[in-house]
């Protein structure tokens, strides 16, 4: 597929394969993330979309028999390769926010002094991050006054976006999303998509989505993954009104999946 | 017009049937209420007893004076209360560091592997080892080397009493956080060492806590071990390696004389014992309450 409009790769991905314990997951996936834009993964249960995004910040390192091949190229660094940049300065520079919130058990505040505290950043630098990484996640009206409270205090849909803050705190240049409204109710996720529609321009975005409709909202561009295949990537509302494979047009109409 | 159907429970059979389940559900609950009833009245005789019969002697004197020779009546448990305490707070720094540390070792970073698998086998050996022989090891390792019971060996017989339950109870708590916070602390760019220091051991403290506080109140209550290692005296004690004065060896003694005084003072460290093993517990309780 050819990004439109100008728009360059911040991730390309060649040959990736994936194995779970010898069990391939990943069949050959290529593909081209555009740098400041919104990309959502589509496709039906189990086809691969996270354990794809998971590979981008090397999380599958932590469990043993986990293996992926192929590259990914970040900035054209294959950063499949640990020789060539080590897990956890990777992953200071792709942040990753979950399915389900994950406050850390300590205060609103300290959750997004998190990541830039490891970075060294400290005084009024780290208060000035805390604070512009709260605002970005729109949670700063809803907080401001108890920055002191614990981050497991606030809401379902409050903790997502004090989880989008702690990953923005680290200011990382791709943020992955794994299905970040799946466990929220209407009007929570309503404001998480606004939130991350609003992040094209600034922010290299994945996200994974069981939500058609909220791929076609949010995203620029969409990869329809089915089996662990990608079977088609493209501009959304190339993908969305006019797919040139059959299987993604049955799985966009709801034929399956 | 359709005539309504018999319905199934009014048949004399089923009604019969009912009639039978109804019976047996009441002599269910009857036998279970009597059984609580039999564990709580227990439980309400001991202290009740400890509180007759130890409450008297309950006074400033037990906690500031030492015991009087035999026949001259008053006296207190000065140098056993705070023996136990140096005891106890001797074996908390040396059983509940070195347990915690293994306990986040099993859980964190040796998973899986054959150390790990023998490592917790073990532990779970020596929670099961009789307290004496704990005692009799200690004998063994540092009382006959050094040629004196001492202070230092019934700590240590203690923090090996201890180590295996803060081990395993590090061990669970550690092993219900989430997976998702663990990774949602490693996608931050956060070192695994950092992460389970300021995540993993954060969201357990309170679970670990309870583990500590259940693990003293255990230690609290034992004598065996210590009349093989710190003995008693009745006299202040704060060498290291010399006998030291503690309420349960104290009680077992005092409550084998012959002296009424003496019997007297074992009933009142019976109690200071009950109480404080009962705080100990419920502060436990409070904490693990507080955490879910």
């Amino acid at each position: 597929m050819a990004l439109q409009n100008g728009d360059e790769p911040k991730i390309r991905v060649q040959n990736l394969d994936f194995f779970y314990d010898g069990r391939q997951a990943l069949r050959s996936n290529n593909l081209e993330i555009a740098r400041n834009r919104i990309t959502a993964l589509i496709g039906p249960s189990g086809c691969g979309k996270s354990t794809h995004i998971r590979t981008y910040n090397r999380m599958f390192d932590l469990y043993p028999g986990h293996r992926a091949t192929g590259e990914v190229l970040l900035d054209g660094v294959n950063i499949l390769d640990s020789r060539a940049i080590d897990g956890i300065s990777l992953r200071s520079r792709v942040g990753m926010v979950f399915q389900k919130p994950t406050p850390f058990p300590m205060s609103i505040r300290e959750n997004v002094a998190f990541g830039p505290k490891l970075l060294g950043v400290r005084g009024s630098e780290l208060e000035d991050r805390v604070v512009a990484a709260i605002k970005a996640a729109a949670l700063w009206d809803e907080v401001h006054d108890r920055l002191d409270a614990s981050g497991l205090s606030l809401s379902g849909g409050q903790q997502q976006r004090l989880c989008i803050a702690r990953a923005l705190a680290v200011e990382p240049e791709v943020l992955l999303m794994d299905e970040p409204a799946s466990a929220l109710d209407p009007i929570a996720t309503t404001r998480i998509e606004e939130l991350i529609h609003d992040m094209a321009g600034r922010y290299t975005v994945v996200i994974v989505t069981h939500n058609m409709q909220q791929a076609a909202r949010v995203s620029d561009y969409t990869a329809f993954f089915y089996m662990g295949e990608i079977i088609e990537h493209g501009p959304t509302n190339q993908i969305f009104t006019s797919p040139a494979e059959k299987r993604t047009e049955d799985y966009i109409t709801g034929r399956f999946g | 017009m359709t005539q309504p159907a018999t319905s199934l429970s009014s048949s004399p059979r089923a009604l019969r049937a009912r009639t039978r389940r109804v019976l047996f559900n009441r002599f269910m609950m009857l036998s279970a209420a009597g059984a609580l009833a039999f564990a709580v009245a227990t439980l309400c005789w001991v202290l009740g007893t400890l509180i007759a019969r130890g409450g008297g002697a309950l006074s400033w004197a037990l906690l500031t004076e030492l015991p009087n020779p035999p026949g001259i009546p008053g006296g207190g448990l000065a140098h056993a209360i705070t023996g136990t305490l140096l005891l106890t707070g001797a074996a908390l720094l040396l059983g509940v560091p070195t347990g915690i540390a293994a306990g986040i070792w099993l859980a964190e970073f040796g998973q899986g592997s054959r150390l790990a698998h023998t490592v917790r086998f073990l532990a779970d050996v020596l929670m099961g080892v009789p307290s004496i022989v704990i005692g009799v090891f200690v004998y063994g390792l540092l009382v006959a080397p050094l040629g004196s019971f001492s202070a230092l060996a019934g700590a240590v017989a203690l923090a090996l009493l201890m180590l295996p339950i803060v081990t395993r109870t590090t061990e669970e708590m550690l092993r219900a956080v989430p997976v998702t916070l663990r990774e949602a602390a490693l996608a931050c760019g956060c070192p695994p060492w950092i992460m389970v220091l300021r995540v993993s051991v954060r969201a357990a403290l309170p679970g670990i806590l309870t583990g500590v506080l259940l693990a003293i109140a255990r230690v609290g209550g034992e004598t065996a071990p210590l009349l093989f290692t710190s003995l008693n005296t009745p006299y202040w004690s704060f060498d290291p390696l010399a006998p030291i004065g503690t309420l349960n060896v104290t009680l077992f003694n005092y409550a084998m004389s012959p002296y009424r005084d003496w019997q007297q003072l074992a009933w009142a460290a019976a109690l200071c014992i009950t109480l404080a093993v009962l705080a100990l517990t419920i502060a436990a309780r409070t904490l693990r309450r507080k955490r879910s």
